[in-house]
This record gives structure tokens, C-alpha cells and sequence, in this order.
């Protein structure tokens, strides 16, 4: 196996007397979608925090492209190349699509600390910006305010931000979740591809998706890793059917 | 989405005609104090713009830009004791009274108050930005009251107006115009400010901080500089308005003035380019409209404030304008 | 430096920190509760003080007009909640900040209006003038060691209250979860109304109380309001314990360095430089002592909401 992009190690974070994250390993390939299933309250939030980085961990380390995570914050983190997709969407509401898109190339060009040349006639920031936009169909409703888009089109806006960033792994929180069967359907088709540009740490509840994208699958419970394999051996996992997939059949 | 910009367009040309030509008429007629009146405004307008871009763009709600507003108008005042006297300031430095000096002394004084300032502040959101920028400029203040070499509490004259080279600015219009020429300038440089890559970091930050830290921004260096520029602007203003008083007090450093600058935006319209302009005219038209009525006209101020916050939000601008649009 | 002084001073600090608990404990409790910064707690203050003089005057009672003030500091919170503040709860700081500003207009304006620009004396009352011995030598005025005990006995009472009351069991719910209060089939307007009276109510007392140790006069509440905003702030906005901690620092801290600081330059600096720098540098300490504890713990020293 290649070197992994993402590398957990012995991860650990307590809020009081509730470990949200007990001594989690993890990894993420060049390639692969590995996705993470488990239970409400499993600890799957957490992690994704920990991860992006708007939690400290109490212990443990994150090494992304092999280097150490500790101490970075969330803006860092995504400079290096970690793109998230957030469970319910994050946009800046007021700007259109488009922005919402350009705000993200401006990032990746480098400081934000230009006063002088307009956005709205920069190309270099628009027309990267639109190809975003075509790639997650969205160019029709590029200059639409993010608050006026639908839920459907709010999520497809999120995926197309994570792509401007030109990543080295996509962390992606729920993308399904409120998504109609057209929208999951096609979104799954659209993840599919999206796994040679970079990995994907999949959090997803919906299992058809999951069993349809995941070269691997890693289980969560009460804040373990409780197995983690190919999609056949966690399927057939004893100790995953009684834990997890049993309370929802 | 065209026809409420053109409009805006449309409004922000009369009101800055506006401003322009009632001055010039009055003071054809030899109602000097009309073009007195002019300039207040502007300069208010000008203070205004200064917070328009922390408080506007950047969603900053500081309680405490009368620190800046005050420390300018100390800058204007300081430079022109000293002169006078022919004292040097520190460091043996000679004092000067030519304006552009002054200014940008004002500028870097406030720049240096507002990097610490804004670096602790920032820390926090919400209510404790407010609360802790208020109490960052009662300190001011009251370094300003407990220190009397330049003042104290009774506050400090300026016996003669600073200079601008080949202006006299002795004469009512024609430093009216000087300060009009000082609010367009800032208006272009908020402008400008407001569409750079710049404005749309910051004005991200305002909308959904975390979204600007996920591409990889992040927000606490981006508002930092947006609070320093803000400070520096409103810092010009303060010095400008302590020339036009040909005086400065600690009132202008007073947490009333903070409030007062935040009025004029919020009456005019939040985060919109003219917002300042039209606030700074409606508050001084309310202040001399009301105050030849009764000597109590803040009474009604305060009431038509409340009225404006609870009924209309979108201040002036809004009404007339309609709802702001990005691109 | 005798000791007796240095004890005097120190109860000076006590004094006013727990003016200023009465004060911050109002804010706190509105923030924690309703989420609301109310700027206008200082024109509460100035009611009670104007109620005591008043009533005072013309009763000859301080003890009434004390009444009086606690009454209608918490009848003028009441109306302006029912009128104004609860349109805010759900509105934004700035907004808040904005129309408790323009409260504060209207509260001095009407006030000047009523009873004109001049300052009102109140006295302090019979029972409580004099002075007693201090160890140590030197003497200390009896009406201000009164108002210590009365802060600690508003503590403790707001304490019990919070703790073993009904009233303080819906606060509490309040504070952690609104939605648990409605589930409660309490009536939460009601609730909120009584808890800005009752905030309302400790701001009128203080200003009673300080009545009669300065001039009741316009604008009296501005600068306790200030203080009291940067002792909530370095308690934790939202924590009652963060306010009495904070308040006591900041009643001490700036009591001591008005007195302490001259004195200590004194070795460094001849007499009449030591005495402006000191007095500048106390004038500012407080505020250095926030900046301080805040870049260490940005949410204040007992942070309620984490």
C-alpha cells in the first residue's frame, strides 16, 4: 500500500467523563474512499473536528502528508490541503455561489491581504471559479445568493468549494444527509470519480451509498474503532452486526 | 438584483451633491455657519467610514472607536501645541503644522493603539468585543482626564488652525472643501476596500467565520488588519475635527462618541458605502432641527433611535435602496 | 504607610466591588438568562438613586426612600422589558447595544427634564453615622462598612435564591436550555420580565446606597456601568460567581493602585512625577488587569457558556 495521506494515531478526547474519542487509529490512502460508519452518538462528529481542526485532542497525534497536525488551526490545516464538506452547510450566506467558490481559489493563490484589484473583474478568480461550478452542475445558479439555493444545491456548492481548494484529501461530513434519491444517486456517481483527484474520509449514514463508494469501511462505537476492513468483511463482521447494523434492521 | 444597484448608485450621487452644494450656496449667501454645519457632517461621515469597515464589512461591532477618533484629534492637537510653543515633541522631534503630517501621524498613532487593542479583542466574539473595546477606550479616556500636561479634563485648545499646503484653511469653505475631499477620498478607499479579495475575506468572516477558515483564511489576521485600517480612518477624521473645533477634549474619546459613531451607520445603513453619509446628515439635521425646538433633543433622538432599530433595519439606505446585493 | 491606613483602603477596595457586584450581578444574570446586553443598566442605577433622594426629601426617611428606590428601579425595569427589551432577545448584539443605548437618551433626557440639571444630596441616615475604630489605630465610616454588609447579604440571599428556590430552579433552566422551560410549562415571558426587574431592583439599590456617598445626579450610572461591564467580563459573562470574584478584584485592584501605585514610584521617580505617573497608570490598571486575564482566558475567569 502506498504511504497514507492521513495518518490518526492513538487519538483521544474526553468531554467530563464522556470519551467522545477513545484511542482512535486511522488511516486514509492515496485512491481509496475509506468511509466511517457508526451509531448516532458513536463519536463520528468529534473525530471530524479533531481532524479539521476545530478541536484539540487531549492525546494522540494527526499526521497529514506526513506532517504533524498538533497545534495547526482550521485555516492552516486547509491551507495544507485538507478540504471539508460540513454535515449541515457552511456558506457565506449573503454571496452568491459564485463567491462562495471564489473565495476558495483566492485562498489557494495565496493572501487574502489585496486591497485594491476588484474581485468581479478578476478572472483569474472567476473563471476557475465557474469551472467548479459546471463540474457540480451548479453554473445555471452561479450568481444566486447561497441563503436562495435549495438544500440540494447548497450541498452541491459545498463539494464544488472543497474541489476549488485543490486538495489532498477530502474530508466529507454527511454529504447525503437531506439529499432526495436523484441527489444521492447522483451524487454517488459524482463521488465515485472524484476519488482519483484525492482520498475521501466518507462520514455517511446512508448505507447503499456507503457499501457503493467505500474501498474501505472503519466502524465507530462509543468512540472505537471497533473494526475496520473492505466493505465484504465488515458487512459479514460479527461483532458490527450485533453493534450497529443490527439496531437498524 | 440591476435596479437596486443603479438606485443605490442613484442616491449616493444626490447625497454627495447634497453635501456639496448646500455649503457652496450658503456660503454665497454668507451663512458660514451652514458650511460650519457641512463640515461636521462630513467629518462625522468620515469617522463613520473609518468603523463602516470593521462594523460593516466585518461584522465588528466595537463600542470603543472614539479611542481612535479621540487619539487623532490629540494627534492634531498635541502637533499644534508644540508648535505654538515651539517645544520639540519626543525624541527631540521638531512639531509640525501641516496637515498631511499630522494626518498621517494621527494615522500611525491610531495604528499603533488599534494592533494591540484589536489583537486582544479579537480573541473573543460576540459581546465581549463590545464590552471589551468599550472598556479599552474608558482607559484612554481616562489616561486622557488623570494626565495634564496636555489638558486633562478641561481639554486642549488649538489657537491656530494646522495648515494645508496652498489652502487656507481659515476660511470656512474652503477647509469645508478640504474635508470633503477627505470623506471622498476614504469613501473610494472603503470602496475599493469593500471589492478587493481583501473585502470579500472579511466580509466572509462576518457571514460564516468558519466557512473562511475551511478554504483556509484565517479569520483573526484578516479582521485584525480590517480593525487597524478602520482605526486608522477614523483616526484622519478625529484630527480633522479637532482643526474645525480648534479644539479637542477627552469627550471625543467618551464611550457617548463610540455610540454616537455606530448611530450614524445604523441610521444611514449598515455596511453600505454612502451608509455613514446619509447617517452623519440625518444625525446633525436631528441635532440642529430638534435642538432649536427644546434643549432636551436627545430625548426624541433617542427615541426615533429606538424606533429605526426595532421598525427599520436597513437604516436610510434601506429604505430607499432596498436590500443589498453581492454579485 | 500605617497599617490602619492600608486597612482602610483595603475596605475602600471592598466597598465599591461590592457596589459594583450589585450592579454586575443584574448584567450577568439578564446575559445568562436572556442572552441580552442591556447598556441601560446604568440608568436603572440613576432611578434608584433619584427615587431615594426623592422619597427621602420628602418623607424624611432614608429607610423609605431605600425602599422606594429598590421599587421603582424594579417598576421601571419591568415597564421598559414589557415595552421595549423583549422585542430584542431575539435580535442581535448590535441591535441590542443600539436601542439600550437609546434607552440610556431617554432615561437622562427625561430625567433632567423631571428634576433639572442640578445634583440632589441624599444623607446619611442617623442610625449609621459615625465612625468605628479600626485595629490598628484610625477610624472607618460605619454607613460604608454597612454597605459591605449589605452586598454580602445580597450575595448570599441571590445565591439561596438560585439554589433552593422555585424561581431560581427556572433561572437555572433558563440559563441551560429554554426550550426545557417552555417543556416546563413555565411562563417564560413572565420569568423574563421578573428576572430584569430583579436585576433592575440590585441596580436601583446600589445607586440608593452610593446616593449618599456622592451627588444623585444624571449620568451617575455611566461610569459604574463601565466597571461593571469590565468586572462581568473578567468573571465570565453569564456567571454570578464570575461577577462577585470579579467584582471584589476590580473594587480592590483599583482602590489599592490609586493608593498604592504613587507611593510605590516614589522610589523611582521624584515626588510630583511619581504622583502623575502613579495616578495615570492607576486610572488605566484595571483595564491592563482585563487585557491580561483575557489573553490567558478569553471567556473571563468562570466562563459560563464554553
Amino acid at each position: 500500500m502506498a504511504d497514507p495521506v492521513l495518518e490518526i494515531r492513538e487519538l483521544r478526547k474526553s468531554f467530563g467523563a464522556l470519551k467522545a474519542t477513545d484511542g482512535v487509529n486511522l488511516d486514509l490512502v492515496p485512491g481509496e474512499i475509506h468511509a466511517l460508519i457508526g451509531p448516532n452518538g458513536a463519536g463520528k462528529s468529534t473525530l471530524i473536528h479533531l481532524i479539521s481542526g476545530s478541536l484539540a485532542p487531549d492525546h494522540g497525534t494527526i499526521r497529514f502528508l506526513g506532517k504533524d497536525m498538533n497545534g495547526l488551526n482550521m485555516a492552516a490545516r486547509a491551507r495544507l490541503g485538507l478540504a471539508r464538506s460540513f454535515q449541515t452547510s457552511s456558506l457565506a450566506q449573503e454571496f452568491s455561489a459564485l463567491r462562495n467558490v471564489m473565495l476558495a481559489i483566492q485562498a489557494r493563490q495565496g493572501s487574502s491581504l489585496r486591497f485594491f484589484r476588484p474581485v468581479m473583474r478578476d478572472r483569474s478568480l472567476i473563471e476557475p471559479s465557474m469551472e467548479m461550478l459546471e463540474k457540480v452542475d451548479l453554473a445555471d445558479r452561479a450568481h444566486v445568493p447561497a441563503a436562495e439555493l435549495s438544500h440540494g444545491e447548497r450541498r452541491q456548492l459545498e463539494i464544488a468549494i472543497a474541489l476549488a481548494l485543490g486538495p489532498k484529501a477530502f474530508l466529507l461530513d454527511e454529504p447525503m444527509a437531506g439529499m432526495g434519491p436523484e441527489g444521492t444517486r447522483s451524487l454517488t456517481e459524482f463521488l465515485d470519480g472524484l476519488r482519483k483527484e484525492a482520498p475521501i474520509l466518507l462520514v455517511e449514514h446512508d448505507m447503499d451509498a456507503v457499501f457503493a463508494l467505500a474501498d474501505r469501511i472503519s466502524v465507530l462505537v462509543y468512540g472505537r474503532v471497533i473494526a475496520s476492513g473492505k466493505v465484504d468483511e465488515i458487512r459479514n463482521h460479527p461483532e458490527v452486526r450485533r453493534a450497529y447494523l443490527g439496531e437498524s434492521q | 438584483m440591476r435596479p437596486a444597484l443603479s438606485r443605490e448608485a442613484t442616491v449616493n450621487a444626490v447625497l454627495a451633491l447634497l453635501l456639496l452644494a448646500i455649503p457652496l450656496a450658503a456660503s454665497a449667501a454668507g451663512q458660514t455657519f451652514y458650511v460650519t454645519l457641512a463640515t461636521r457632517i462630513a467629518l462625522l461621515a468620515l469617522a463613520a467610514v473609518g468603523l463602516n469597515i470593521a462594523l460593516g464589512l466585518g461584522g465588528l461591532v466595537s463600542f470603543g472607536h472614539a479611542a481612535f477618533f479621540g487619539l487623532g484629534g490629540y494627534a492634531a492637537g498635541i502637533m499644534a501645541t508644540h508648535a505654538f510653543n515651539s517645544e520639540p515633541l519626543l525624541f527631540g522631534l521638531e512639531a509640525s503644522t501641516s496637515m498631511p503630517v499630522i494626518w498621517l501621524v494621527a494615522a500611525l498613532a491610531c495604528g499603533v493603539a488599534a494592533l494591540p487593542i484589536g489583537a486582544v479583542s479579537l480573541r473573543t466574539t460576540g459581546v465581549y468585543f463590545i464590552m471589551i473595546t468599550l472598556a479599552f477606550a474608558q482607559m484612554i479616556y481616562y489616561f486622557a482626564i488623570s494626565w495634564p500636561a496636555y489638558g486633562g479634563e478641561d481639554g486642549l485648545p488649538i489657537y491656530v488652525r494646522n495648515s494645508f499646503p496652498g489652502i487656507n484653511t481659515a476660511t470656512p469653505l474652503s477647509y469645508f472643501l478640504l474635508c470633503y475631499g477627505m470623506l471622498i477620498l476614504g469613501l473610494v478607499l472603503f470602496r475599493f476596500l469593500r471589492d478587493s479579495r481583501f473585502g470579500a475575506a472579511l466580509q466572509a468572516a462576518r457571514q460564516n467565520a468558519t466557512r473562511l477558515s475551511a478554504v483556509g483564511i484565517a479569520p483573526f489576521q484578516i479582521r485584525l488588519v480590517a480593525f487597524v485600517i478602520s482605526a486608522m480612518i477614523t483616526g484622519v477624521a478625529g484630527a480633522l475635527l479637532a482643526d474645525l473645533n480648534r479644539f479637542v477634549s477627552p469627550s471625543m474619546l467618551s464611550w457617548h462618541m463610540s455610540g454616537e459613531l455606530i448611530v450614524l451607520i445604523i441610521l444611514g445603513g449598515k455596511g453600505r458605502l454612502f451608509g455613514p453619509v446619509a447617517g452623519a446628515m440625518l444625525y446633525v439635521l436631528f441635532e440642529y432641527a430638534l435642538g432649536s425646538y427644546t434643549e432636551r433633543w436627545q430625548l426624541f433622538l433617542g427615541l426615533i433611535l429606538l424606533g429605526v432599530v426595532l421598525f427599520a433595519r436597513g437604516g436610510l439606505l434601506g429604505l430607499i435602496a432596498g436590500r443589498e446585493r453581492h454579485g | 504607610m500605617s497599617t490602619a491606613l492600608l486597612i482602610e483602603q483595603l475596605l475602600n477596595g471592598l466597598q465599591l466591588g461590592v457596589m459594583l457586584f450589585l450592579m454586575a450581578a443584574g448584567l450577568t444574570l439578564i446575559f445568562g438568562v436572556m442572552g441580552l446586553i442591556n447598556l441601560a443598566h446604568g440608568s436603572l442605577y440613576m432611578v434608584g438613586a433619584f427615587a431615594c433622594a426623592t422619597v427621602a426629601a420628602a418623607t424624611g426617611s432614608f429607610w423609605i426612600g431605600l425602599a422606594a428606590s429598590l421599587a421603582a428601579a424594579a417598576l421601571a425595569g419591568a415597564i421598559v422589558e414589557i415595552l421595549v427589551i423583549r422585542r430584542l432577545y431575539e435580535r442581535d448584539h448590535l441591535d441590542q447595544v443600539l436601542a439600550t443605548f437609546a434607552l440610556i437618551l431617554i432615561f437622562s433626557e427625561g430625567t433632567r427634564w423631571l428634576f433639572g440639571s442640578f445634583p440632589l444630596y441624599l444623607d446619611i441616615p442617623p442610625l449609621l453615622q459615625g465612625a468605628v475604630p479600626l485595629p490598628g489605630g484610625g477610624q472607618y465610616q460605619l454607613y460604608r462598612l454597612a454597605i459591605i454588609g449589605v452586598g454580602v447579604v445580597v450575595a448570599v440571599g441571590l445565591y439561596l435564591m438560585i439554589a433552593r428556590t422555585r424561581l431560581g430552579m427556572r433561572i437555572r433552566a433558563g440559563e441551560s436550555d429554554r426550550e426545557m422551560i417552555a417543556a416546563l410549562g413555565i411562563d417564560i415571558s413572565t420569568l423574563y420580565t421578573v428576572v430584569f426587574a430583579l436585576g433592575a431592583g440590585m441596580a436601583g439599590l446600589a445607586g440608593a446606597l452610593v446616593g449618599a456617598l456622592q451627588s444623585v445626579q444624571v449620568g451617575m450610572g455611566e461610569p459604574v456601568l463601565i466597571l461593571a461591564f469590565v468586572v462581568i467580563v473578567i468573571g465570565g459573562i453569564g456567571s454570578i460567581k464570575g461577577a462577585l470574584f470579579g467584582a471584589i478584584l476590580v473594587g480592590v485592584v483599583d482602590t489599592m493602585g490609586r493608593f498604592l501605585l504613587p507611593q510605590a514610584l516614589l522610589f523611582m521617580l521624584p515626588p510630583s512625577q511619581a504622583a502623575l505617573v502613579g495616578g495615570a497608570l492607576a486610572s488605566m490598571l484595571i483595564y491592563i488587569v482585563m487585557a491580561l486575564i483575557l489573553a490567558f482566558r478569553p471567556r473571563g475567569l468562570f466562563a459560563a457558556h464554553s
